[in-house]
């Protein structure tokens, strides 16, 4: 029963890992430019979620939908200023760039909204399901759907639909993407916007099981590790990533000494990238010359 | 511009090209010995931090610079030398033999680090080490036998031959010695056939394997190198801030030495001294622009890493080649006059082609 209980708590935690990494790897995939700003742009989705439902009392649903437009907004103009003009420079810059820009909406949220940490009001926290002594609380119920939602959402949006499969375009060439009349700049700005929601769904998920601070996107480095380990630019991969690290670092906090749990997910990622540098799902091959 | 009668070979292998070089050289010689004249004991100390910083600045610049690889972990490396050189000295050994054993170490462990990371490229190694510098920090916090986990580790004061080094004078001139010997190193390492290699595989890999470079050997080599003058400045800079602890060594710590060589210039070792003296003064300027600031901005708990992210984001968009590149462009300038065009400098911009199936 005492398994049972990490493993639900685990896949809680890793569904939120998984979250985030889904907004790396749609940067990435759509892209080719890794995110390392992602968590900080969750913290942000959080603070703006905070503000609508605690601050001005929206009610839930209109909190979360104009928190999903602000992000958005704020993904598209980030992508604007800062990454446009990177477009064609090494990835390593644009790797530092996001670097720096965690930094800065990190200075951002402390400025506005302080550093002690806050909660959010939602309708479901607090309840919970007890199935024959495993309890399960809905909120985490709420992030499991959420990403089960999300992450079928997704699928089909880049498997189906028009602009999903032009994003996949821009992302395999850019200038053939552009030669066949994919308007790739404004690919980009409507990958981060949708990116940037996305983190902000996440934020909102993670709000009622951890607290809100300046200090929350550090997460996002987990999520990191989470979308290697499950192959850069695969979306179940970046889940399946995240459930595995979740549930070890759950069970690494049982049964082995202290500060183990903090350090598996490295360790995991440290692991696959020896034996399996591609990831759980590969989606990268050798270039040929 | 000058251009240089050779007249023998071996003014190829000359350290200055040209006499206007070691005019210039020497004065800033002479400039940097005489300071302890001029400047006051705080100066000093920030003087020999700049000195450290810029020693860790060749270890990273050498890997990140001149081959190509990218870390985001070197404050791992600036931990273990620092560690070790503080509980070698609890041990009981010299200063002499404690540093170089740390930066043994530090190498070491940076060439072992090396082995796996070598299957790595790009983001991906940059996550590796990234990942490694949270785990050493993690030992750091729970080996406490050792390094005192939180409660911290004091370093011993170091003395060498009867001389305290520990008064400002005498640390300032033994980290301008270092710094002065490591820059001797790196200057002759880059023009040597390992370093040229480094340089070749930076620019193609393909190409510098079929020019029969061993890839995983020159990698390797690489980073045990880059470890060990990070290790070196690690070492110094224990006796710097006198007490060890794990919060002086976080990510914020390796993303200050990146920030460091991207600033200063990638690809060149003025870039480091310039960088170095930019990470070691910001934080002092940003300590007087409080002052002026209004309160409501000045108040910001997170102003400093801020402004930090900020000057970054905008030394990548709008020099990336730093402060090495902007002084190159400057220059140029004034030596080609009427006839400097700016698209000399245009940057290359590659349009991108993934390797990924889907």
């Amino acid at each position: 029963m005492e398994i049972l209980q990490l493993l639900i708590s685990g896949i809680s935690q890793g569904c939120v890992y998984g979250l985030i990494a889904l907004g790396f790897v749609l940067i990435y995939k759509a892209t080719e430019m890794v995110n390392f700003a992602q968590g900080d742009l969750m913290m942000m989705g959080a603070f703006f979620a905070y503000t609508y439902a605690n601050v001005l009392e929206f009610p839930f649903v209109i909190a979360v939908l104009a928190t999903i437009a602000t992000m958005a907004l704020i993904g598209v103009i980030t992508e604007r200023l800062l990454l446009r003009p990177m477009i064609g420079e090494p990835h390593f810059s644009v790797l530092m760039l996001t670097i720096g820009l965690g930094f800065i909406l990190r200075a951002i949220a402390g400025a506005s909204w302080g550093n002690e940490p806050r909660s959010l009001n939602t309708p479901y926290a607090g309840g919970v399901i007890d199935l024959n002594g495993v309890i399960l609380g809905y909120e985490n119920l709420v992030i499991m759907i959420g990403t089960a939602l999300l992450c079928a959402l997704l699928y089909c949006f880049f498997r189906f639909t028009r602009l999903g499969i032009a994003m996949q375009a821009a992302s395999q060439n850019q200038l053939a993407a552009f030669y066949v009349g994919i308007p790739v700049k404004r690919i980009y700005a409507i990958v981060w916007g949708i990116s940037a929601s996305i983190s902000a769904v996440a934020g909102i998920l993670v709000a009622p099981v951890s607290l809100i601070d300046p200090q929350m996107g550090f997460i996002g480095i987990k999520a990191f590790a989470a979308a290697i380990v499950g192959g850069f630019g695969s979306l179940p991969g970046a889940i399946l990533g995240g459930l595995l690290i979740g549930v070890v670092e759950q069970f690494a906090g049982l049964y082995l000494p202290t500060g183990f749990s903090d350090v598996s997910a490295y360790i995991i990622l440290l692991i696959m990238l020896l034996i399996r540098p591609q990831g759980i799902f590969a989606t990268m091959q050798q270039k040929k010359v | 511009m000058r251009f240089v009668r050779k007249t023998h070979y071996y003014q190829d292998i000359q350290l200055f090209r040209h006499g206007g070089q070691v005019f210039w050289y020497a004065l800033l010689g002479i400039v940097i010995t005489g300071a302890p004249l001029v400047l006051s004991d705080f100066y000093l100390g920030e003087l020999s931090l700049v000195f450290i910083y810029a020693i860790a600045g060749i270890g990273l610049m050498l890997l990140t610079g001149y081959t190509g690889l990218v870390s985001l972990g070197h404050a791992a490396f600036l931990a273990i030398g620092a560690y070790s050189h503080a509980w070698f000295l609890s041990q009981g050994w010299p200063f002499l033999l404690s540093l170089p054993c740390a930066m043994l170490l530090s190498a070491l462990v940076g060439g072992v680090i090396a082995v796996p990371a070598l299957r790595m490229t790009g983001i991906y190694l940059a996550v590796a080490t990234l990942a490694f510098a949270i785990i050493v920090e993690q030992v750091l916090i729970h080996w406490e036998s050792v390094t005192g986990g939180f409660r911290g580790m004091m370093v011993e004061l170091p003395h060498v031959a009867g001389l305290e080094l520990e008064t400002p004078v005498y640390f300032y001139y033994f980290c301008l010695l270092i710094l002065v010997l490591s820059l001797l190193v790196a200057i002759n390492l880059l023009r040597s056939p390992t370093g040229r290699a480094m340089t070749a595989i930076r620019d193609s890999e393909i190409s510098a394997e079929s020019m029969g470079i061993h890839l995983a050997y020159t990698k390797s080599l690489a980073f045990a190198i880059s470890a060990g003058f990070t290790g070196l400045a690690g070492g110094l800079l224990a006796h710097k801030i006198g007490y060890l602890a794990p919060d002086s060594f976080t990510l914020l710590t390796s993303i200050q030495l990146l920030l460091m060589v991207v600033v200063g210039g990638l690809g060149s070792l003025h870039g480091v001294i310039y960088g170095a003296i930019f990470i070691g003064l910001l934080p002092q300027g940003i300590a007087i622009l409080r002052d002026y600031l209004p309160g409501i901005i000045a108040r910001i708990p997170g102003l400093e890493p801020g402004i930090f992210g900020l000057i970054l984001v905008l030394v990548l968009i709008y020099e990336p080649l730093g402060i090495h590149g902007r002084w190159l462009k400057i220059r140029s300038y004034f030596e080609l006059f009427p006839l400097y065009r700016r698209a000399t400098h245009k940057r290359q911009r590659s349009y991108l082609r993934t390797e990924r199936l889907r």
